[in-house]
């Protein structure tokens, strides 16, 4: 049977949620971590090799999926970074209020300034909420891949994926 | 008449990969390439490589040839030649042919190795020949080395690394991609690609084709239209689409016309884009003075050429007598790299693509 991401390329979080790259529940509640969204097994392994926490395992084969140790993870966001896929991302409902933080990889210009306000976008490109620029990061070890952080209402942190390009 | 032990030609990742190997070994190397500066493909290739750190992975692929011609030039024993195309390879003497738009030279070599990589697929369908009608491979070149927009609204043709690739690239480049469309029932290249050209917005039609394209001077719509199991159009399905670009990513075939010339065995192999030489696990083809590397022996991925250029490399300088350091562990541990990089689902098809086009046994 063809799994609908084989036909549409929209990954369901369900699919995520059933990986070994997905964090438990509740986890993100205790502090910013990683939610690997990489379902296909493919000949890559920079998040593995990326993390100096030892946090993600690919092993031998390296078409084998991403592994996460959820103890381990910091949620520093370097495997964002690293993923040429684009396929990782940071939750963190750790904070009060209304809002969760959601950290995307972003390679189009301009990457938006920390503070902007934009719109969020889910993984079908459907824009679901405004949100707000709350830190940018693009040293040069992310090689031009910028790791930008959202603030979203809670109920978009598995949803909120991307950002509408301006 | 100039000489040489070794003759690469293509500077493309798998050229590239099989110099350094053979320049190390300390053969006299001649690197050739058409271009006018080294690379091939690599320099569009402005996103990450996949892979593992010793194919670069991470790296971007615009950043590779740098990085490998900053080793390469300073090998007294490699010389490289750009510019210029090997127009001729005659067997019975070792002698190539060579022209640089000014100048023919002739070069013998003692090995031979082709790096030539592979052309565009064309697709019939109808106004094919309308102006905005593009390969893939121009529009990136158009793009990523010129700086110049193809158009404003692109339909993309065919769902490969390639398809999908060029597609994220346009839309870096602000230039609108209205669909993406794939005759087969699923999504041909990576997925992670295919997840990020959706969160970008772009609907991928799979079991869908461009049947005609309309316009008068330029494009200025595609039609598309459903396709069933046997690839025959739904009746009925057609829909115009709206763009000024209708993008070609549906397949390459490898470029092989100098292993014809050598004599080579050549086998026909589907899954490896069309004519292959028959090679040894090394990379030898079946006249033991030419061996092939890269998309030329089979259309794959640019770290996979990397890994098969090298190979070519160290076994063409073994051949000559030259020491190469630790040989046997590097040659074993890039079979390995190949072995895992062709593993799981999506190596399937090339697995058995190779397996066929290798002589039996491994080994001539
Ligand atoms: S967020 Fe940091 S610690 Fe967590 S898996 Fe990624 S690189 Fe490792
Ligand atoms: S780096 Fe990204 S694409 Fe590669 S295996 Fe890890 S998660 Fe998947």
């Amino acid at each position: 049977m063809l799994r609908d991401i084989e036909k549409n390329g929209i990954v369901k979080w369900e699919d995520v949620q059933a990986s070994r790259g997905c964090p438990g529940e509740g986890r993100a509640k205790k502090g910013p971590v990683a939610v690997i969204e990489c379902l296909q097994e493919i000949p890559c392994n920079p998040c593995e090799t990326g993390c100096r926490f030892g946090a993600i395992t690919v092993g031998d084969p390296i078409t084998n999926l991403p592994v996460l140790d959820e103890e381990k993870c910091t949620g520093c966001g370097t495997c964002v970074a690293v993923c040429p896929g684009l396929a990782i991302f940071i939750e963190d409902e750790s904070k009060d209020g209304p809002e969760a933080m959601v950290s995307v990889p972003y390679e189009y210009m301009p990457v938006p300034e920390r503070g902007a306000e934009v719109r969020a976008t889910d993984r079908s490109g459907q824009v679901i909420c405004d949100a707000k620029v709350v830190n940018v990061r693009k040293p040069k070890g992310f090689n031009k891949t910028a790791v930008v952080t959202l603030a979203v209402p809670r109920e978009y942190v598995h949803v909120a994926r991307g950002i509408a390009i301006q | 008449m100039r000489e040489t032990d070794i003759a690469v030609i293509g500077a493309g990742p798998a050229g590239l990969a099989a110099a350094l190997a053979c320049g190390e070994s300390g053969a006299t190397t001649l690197l050739v390439d058409f271009m006018d500066a080294p690379g091939g493909q690599l320099i569009k290739q402005t996103h990450k490589f996949f892979g593992s750190e010793r194919q670069f992975a991470g790296t971007r692929g615009i950043q590779i040839p740098d990085i490998i011609m900053d080793q390469l030039s300073k090998m007294p024993n490699v010389a490289l030649m750009w510019g210029t195309n090997a127009s001729g390879y005659y067997a019975d003497s070792g002698v190539l042919t060579l022209e640089d738009g000014a100048r023919f030279i002739k070069a013998k070599a003692k090995r031979v190795i082709i790096a030539t990589g592979a052309a565009e697929k064309p697709l019939a369908f109808e106004n094919n020949d309308l102006p905005g009608v593009y390969g893939a491979g121009a529009v990136q070149t158009l793009m990523n080395v010129h700086g110049v927009k193809p158009g404003d609204r692109v339909l993309m043709v065919g769902s490969g690394n390639i398809g999908l690739i060029v597609s994220y690239q346009l839309i870096q480049a602000h230039v609108e991609v209205v669909a993406l469309v794939e005759a087969a029932g699923r999504i041909g290249g990576y997925l992670v690609h295919a997840a990020k050209l959706r969160r970008a917005g772009v609907p991928i039609l799979t079991s869908h084709t461009v049947v005609r394209a309309l316009g008068e001077e330029t494009v200025r719509a595609a039609v598309v239209a459903e396709v069933d199991q046997s690839w025959q159009v739904k009746p009925g399905s057609e829909r115009e689409v709206a763009c000024d670009v209708i993008c070609l990513a549906v397949g390459l075939t490898p470029l092989v016309d100098m292993m014809w010339q050598a004599g080579c065995e050549m086998k026909y192999v589907p899954a490896l884009g069309g004519h292959v030489p028959v090679r040894d696990e090394n990379m030898r083809a079946s006249n033991p003075a030419v061996y092939v590397a890269g998309d030329a022996g089979g259309v794959e991925e640019a770290s996979s050429a990397m890994i098969s250029g090298e190979i070519a490399g160290i076994s063409a300088a073994r051949s000559l007598g030259f020491e190469v350091k630790e040989a046997d562990a590097r040659l074993a541990q890039l079979k390995a790299d190949l072995a895992a990089i062709r593993s799981g689902p999506t190596g399937e098809k090339i697995c058995a693509g190779i397996k066929c086009a290798t002589v039996c046994g491994g080994e001539w």
